[in-house]
């Protein structure tokens, strides 16, 4: 059985699109109770590219990426992923496409009552029901070994370091061929040579997998590396959409404050 | 999890001091109402979330791994603290009851009346107790962790759900562990009683034994060990339900575990009240 990128491609309902767009967001927007937390937000993500999202603490990042797979529900606007409309799936459907969609979470996420192991194992036994054990332990010593961390295999997610979690959910989220990775801010909270791992682990991903992916960052080091265009938010709002060059040469205190 | 939103209420500005006492007044009732909305919301909260279990139980794909993970963390990881409590509560109750009954000259009556009280209440009130504070805390916490460190949203983009995998499989696991604790728990009990019975009079294990069946009926059982499910069940519900929603900062955690712990002995203790009830008017 061929176990690489081109399964994911077998499913009819989800297929790589002409256009070279993967996801699509028109005036998507998302309040929790009186708090407007995304008021007006469009943005385009296109095949095979690294999008970086900036933004400061609290415009909600977050959110925007945990409404491109219905974690939370949008208010209004639309999201279309591979040219489908995610508000209008069914259950089934929302779990085809969660399949196709890698999301690294912010807080790493690892499930603390599982070995290293296990937690590798969860999601490839439930999105790719049919591999053999042997090709499972394959896939998991080639993830692991992906993010330099071969050696933590039966190690619980408390023995970890910060930085190792961080790793390890990486493998996690690519363990299953991914066709679009979500990170949120995958270097933060590490220090300077570990960040720098980890970008250059994003941009491998991406060639090796030949993933799209939206990462979220305010690590400009890292924004700086991964990014092949940019965009920023501002209170719920796209604030400025361009190239690397665009946002380096740029005059705006606001984004002068970000690029120091 | 869909939630009723509570309905809005606005203040109209008044003038003067008769309508402020009346504006005081109007606060008052709506802080009630209000109060009374959210209690609402709660319930009808806790009605979809008891609906959803049951759809989910019957779904196909049935965490059957899980499940018997879970039976082995609630059943097995409580027989130390269930066999401690167990025999003590026998031996407390024989050491208690027998100088009454000496005084009444009814020491015969002595096995029989500790094995009927520990089988019809006490052996499954406390049991269910002990568990409401030791696996309804667990579960509040458990879960009101993984909530706060978005585990519970891992395992949804993992093509899991969580309802499945984490909550269904607890619930059956408690709805069928606690009654088998339980009657553990009755065994042990009447043990510790012969134990105590032991202590001021010679006393033979067998004889001890076939002189409080002969007082112990089927129809003393089958109540206690029906509400014994439902103590399982609602310690299993409260839990999940309470960590499963938890908030979104780490004291949520610690919120979740103790709330569990507290609805959870107390409706045990009203389930208790009910399934009584029911049987004083059924049977005897
Ligand atoms: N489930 C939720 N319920 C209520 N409010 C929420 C929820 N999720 C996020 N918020 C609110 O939305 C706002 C944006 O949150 P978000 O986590 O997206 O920020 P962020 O841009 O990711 O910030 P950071 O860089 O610190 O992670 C915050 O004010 C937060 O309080
Ligand atoms: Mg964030």
């Amino acid at each position: 059985m061929n176990t690489s990128q081109t399964d994911t491609f077998n499913n009819a309902s989800f297929k790589m699109p002409s256009g070279g767009t993967v996801i699509e967001i028109n005036n998507l927007k998302k309040s929790f109770g009186e708090q407007e937390v995304l008021k007006n937000i469009s943005l385009k993500l296109f095949n095979g590219e690294n999008l970086v999202v900036l933004g400061k603490s609290g415009t909600g990042k977050s959110v925007l990426i945990k409404c491109i797979v219905c974690l939370l529900n949008s208010d209004g606007g639309k999201i279309n992923v591979f040219e489908k409309n995610v508000t209008e799936l069914n259950r089934k459907e929302l779990g085809e496409l969660r399949q196709k969609v890698g999301f690294l979470f912010q807080s790493g996420a690892l499930y603390d009552s599982m070995t290293v192991k296990q937690n590798l194992e969860f999601p490839l036994q439930r999105i790719k029901k049919n591999l053999t054990k042997k090709e499972i332990e394959d896939k998991i010593n080639e993830v692991l070994e992906n993010v330099g961390l071969a050696d933590a295999l039966n190690k619980m997610p408390s023995q970890l370091s910060g930085g190792m979690r961080k790793r390890i959910s990486l493998a996690r989220t690519i363990v299953v061929d991914p066709m679009i990775m979500l990170y949120d801010e995958p270097t933060t909270g590490l220090d300077p040579v570990t960040s720098d791992e980890i970008s250059s682990l994003i941009i491998d991903v991406q060639k090796k997998y030949k993933t799209s992916s939206i990462i979220i960052t305010h690590d400009i080091k890292c924004a700086l590396k991964t990014a092949n265009r940019i965009i920023m938010l501002n209170e719920g709002e796209v604030y400025k959409e361009g190239k690397v060059e665009d946002f380096k040469n740029s005059t705006d205190p606001l984004i002068k404050s970000f690029f120091k | 999890m869909k939630k009723f939103t509570p309905v809005k209420i606005v203040i109209p500005k008044l003038r003067n001091a008769t309508e402020q006492s009346l504006k005081k007044l109007s606060e008052k009732t709506i802080a009630k109402t209000v109060s009374a909305n959210n209690f609402l919301t709660d319930i009808s909260d806790v009605l979809l979330f008891i609906i959803r279990i049951i759809k989910e139980t019957f779904s196909r794909n049935f965490e059957f791994k899980e499940f018997l993970h879970q039976c082995f963390k609630i059943g097995y990881k409580s027989l130390p603290l269930i066999s401690i409590t167990g025999t003590i509560m026998g031996l407390v109750l024989t050491i208690q009851s027998r100088p009454v009954l000496v005084n009444f000259g009814a020491v015969t009556m002595l096995p029989g009346m500790v094995a009927i009280s520990l089988i019809r209440e006490m052996g499954p009130v406390i049991t269910a107790l002990i568990c409401a504070g030791k696996i309804g805390s667990g579960m509040g916490a458990e879960l009101g962790s993984m909530k706060v460190t978005e585990q519970i949203e891992a395992m949804e983009v993992s093509s899991t759900n969580p309802m499945r995998f984490l909550v269904v499989t607890r619930v059956l696991a408690a709805t069928l562990m606690i009654p088998l604790l339980i009657l553990y728990a009755d065994a042990l009990g009447i043990f510790g009683s012969w134990a105590g019975a032991n202590i001021k009079g010679d006393l033979n294990f067998v004889l001890f034994f076939s002189q409080a069946f002969s007082h112990v009926k089927f129809i003393d059982f089958l109540p206690a060990v029906i509400k014994s499910f439902f103590f399982g069940a609602v310690i299993g519900l409260v839990g999940c339900y309470k960590g499963y929603n938890a908030g979104r900062g780490t004291e949520s955690v610690g919120v979740a575990a103790n709330s569990a712990v507290v609805l959870a002995s107390l409706l045990v203790i009203i389930v208790d009240l009910i399934a009584v009830q029911i049987t004083d008017m059924l049977i005897l």
